[in-house]
């Protein structure tokens, strides 16, 4: 791999492009991530009976939606990601790719 | 192919044997039965995933076909051999003992162990496919100075491998004693000696292959569970729950407790319980299960056998979505072993609510779900996908060890990168050996241990020591050789050295007295993990050589090579 080439890439518009745009939506998402995560661990830490209580007459408690549920958006934010890196992030390198070992 | 047929003839004798012995001795109270539909069927999947490994065999030539089966792998199966490892047996059984024995509790651990893949998605999977070839030290060490960081990565690798085979050896042989009525040895034997074929002669090919055969019938199988765990309530989860609350109740009041304690015991497994104590463990434990994955070397290495950055993703992504959808059935069919075996008195002591048949047997409700949802024949199926599960996790770790010994230290520090294909696919081959000789001693070693902690230490140090070098080395410009290597040893010295001191070893395996354990907290990785990302900061700011300097130097073009794949080794040659 020559330097020229990586010169080339860091100053083409686009690589500034696909980095202002992925970047930033793979912290965000992170954090996002994060925050579910830890605030459900947060939940069993310091305050279990919450996750513990009924929802409505039955015996069904709210942990189990709220459990569910981080498992649902664990799998919804992962796939959102691919979907949006293998088309839009892919489809940007592949032009600067192009430009550049022309 | 001679080879192989010497194999396949010496692992038709090993079955042999081991059904022969099998039907002589009734030594042991936990052993059942010998299982015959499982054992047929078993060897019908051994002998499908031999011929596989014959298949494979002709196709692994040079060391990047051992290593990666030559980048051909596409997203999607891909996708279902990383679900498939990490379905493991600790998955499959032990998560569904602990919601029957626990309830709520089950799927706490579930959740740690999904939520580490979204952060490899955002931030390490297209970058490892990028910038690595065959281990993930290649990735660690793109600027760096190799000897040092291949000898750190390869004792992270061996470290972490060494736990995790412990862990499924021993729960091998003791599940096959249970699941089959053979002997512990022989069945530790059996699965050393499959597990070396299949990794000796078919490689990533036909470790990959495996897996993803294993995965689609435990996927099948569990799903046929769920469904018909639910369908029994007409489809109410709140059904299913009132059931299990109402059993539970019922073997509370029988223990003498007024029914208000009977009452309050019966609803507590739909609430988190005694598994996660103080706030600390809880958050410590949190960080080992979501980091840890992250930094697994056997799950790693699997990025790096599809063709590009955008089948990467594709593999994570269906990972995700079936391990997902595993755990979610997992936590139904735990409430159905509630419902179903514990309730059933030829399966269970149902006044006491406990399995029959003495100790570790709640590690097998999953299978007496399978029983009672689908008779002789689905049981013997579903005993036999935990037999392939063991079998193909293992086969996979090995060739994650072997690889660091061969890649990492043959090839890059001995040979210093001059290595041919040949004597290299030759020591990882050796090495292969070794450690399913080291896996089957260890796993005989370790029968009587306990060795609960050990999947939690694995995650644990590929947590502290693995991950925050690897994350680093991509992410940070400042990042050196120096402060990669320092920092990653200080993780993986803290993390096992506070797992030591910690109740689960020092006082349950080494049987000091209850209350003199050093640290308090059911995992380290809180203040391991925390060791290795300063110790990484530190030294490496702290470096001021010049070697550090053109370290830093080189981070650009790293970094544009992460980003966009200019230059990533090919889909096959590398």
């Amino acid at each position: 791999m020559s330097d020229p080439v990586v010169e080339k890439i860091r100053r083409h518009p686009k690589y500034q492009e696909l980095r202002a745009r992925r970047n930033p939506l793979g912290i965000v998402l992170t954090v996002l991530m994060l925050a579910v995560y830890y605030g459900y661990i947060g939940l069993i830490a310091f305050d279990k009976p919450f996750l513990a209580k009924p929802i409505g007459a039955g015996v069904t408690s709210l942990g189990i939606p709220i459990g569910m549920g981080v498992i649902l958006f664990t799998i919804a934010i992962t796939v959102y990601y691919v979907r949006i890196a293998n088309n839009k992030f892919d489809a940007l390198t592949a032009e600067i790719l192009k430009d550049v070992t022309q | 192919m001679k080879r192989i047929q010497t194999a396949l003839a010496l692992a038709g004798l090993l079955a042999a044997t081991a059904a022969h012995a099998a039907g002589g001795d009734v030594d042991d109270t936990a052993k059942q039965a010998t299982n015959w539909t499982a054992i047929i069927l078993f060897v019908g999947f051994v002998a499908g995933t031999l011929w596989i490994t014959k298949w494979a065999a002709s196709k692994t030539r040079s060391a990047a076909d051992f290593y990666t089966a030559g980048g051909g792998i596409t997203g999607f199966q891909n996708g279902l051999a990383i679900a498939g490892d990490y379905m493991s047996a600790a998955s499959f059984l032990g998560i569904s003992a602990s919601v029957m024995t626990s309830g709520y509790d089950g799927l706490i651990y579930s959740i740690g162990f999904l939520v580490g893949w979204p952060i490899i998605t955002f931030l390490m999977a297209d970058r490892l496919r990028n910038l690595g070839k065959f281990t993930f030290a290649d990735v660690v060490g793109y600027r760096f100075a190799q000897p040092p960081i291949r000898m750190f990565a390869a004792s992270g690798t061996l470290i972490v491998v060494a736990f995790y085979l412990i862990a499924q050896m021993v729960g091998a042989g003791q599940l096959i004693k249970l699941l089959f009525g053979l002997d512990y040895w022989i069945a530790v034997v059996l699965v050393g000696a499959l597990m070396m074929v299949y990794v000796l002669f078919g490689g990533m090919t036909a470790t990959t292959w495996v897996q993803i055969i294993k995965a689609c019938m435990l996927l099948a199988g569990v799903s046929f569970m769920g469904f018909m765990v639910l369908a029994q309530y007409g489809f109410s989860p709140e059904a299913l729950f009132a059931k299990g609350v109402e059993v539970r109740t019922q073997i509370a009041a029988n223990t003498g407790k007024t029914p208000e304690e009977a009452a309050k015991a019966g609803l507590a497994i739909m609430g988190p319980g005694g598994f996660i104590k103080d706030p600390v463990s809880a958050i410590s434990f949190g960080m080992a299960l979501m980091f840890g994955t992250a930094g697994l070397p056997h799950i790693l290495m699997r990025f790096f056998t599809v063709p590009n950055a955008k089948e990467a993703r594709k593999s994570v992504g269906w990972a995700t979505v079936w391990i997902g959808y595993f755990y979610i059935l997992i936590f139904i069919i735990g409430f159905g072993a509630i419902t179903m075996v514990l309730t059933n008195p030829e399966m269970a002591d149902t006044a006491k609510g406990i399995i029959k048949g003495g100790a570790g047997t709640a590690n097998m409700a999953a299978v007496l779900v399978a029983k009672s949802v689908g008779g002789d024949i689905f049981y013997g199926f579903i005993s036999a996908v935990a037999f392939a599960t063991i079998l193909a996790v293992v086969a996979g770790l090995t060739l994650s060890g072997a690889s660091a010994v061969s890649h990492d230290l043959y090839a890059t520090v001995v040979k210093k990168g001059k290595a041919d294909s040949a004597s290299e696919l030759k020591v990882s081959r050796i090495t292969t050996i070794a450690l399913g000789i080291v896996a089957v001693i260890l796993g005989i070693v370790f029968e009587k241990q306990n060795i609960a902690f050990m999947v939690s230490l694995a995650f644990a140090v590929a947590a502290s020591a693995n991950f925050p070098p690897l994350i680093l080395s991509i992410l940070w410009k400042g990042c050196t050789t120096r402060g990669a290597v320092i920092g990653g040893f200080l993780g993986l010295i803290s993390s096992v050295g506070l797992t030591i001191v910690s109740p689960s070893v020092w006082e349950a395996t080494l049987g000091h007295p209850a209350g003199s354990a050093l640290f308090p907290y059911t995992s380290p990785a809180l203040f391991s993990m925390t060791i290795g990302f300063v110790g990484v900061w530190l030294f490496s700011i702290t470096d001021n050589s010049a070697r550090a300097a053109k370290e830093r130097d080189a981070f650009e073009a790293q970094q544009v090579r992460s980003e966009t794949g200019l230059g990533a080794s090919g889909a096959s040659g590398h």
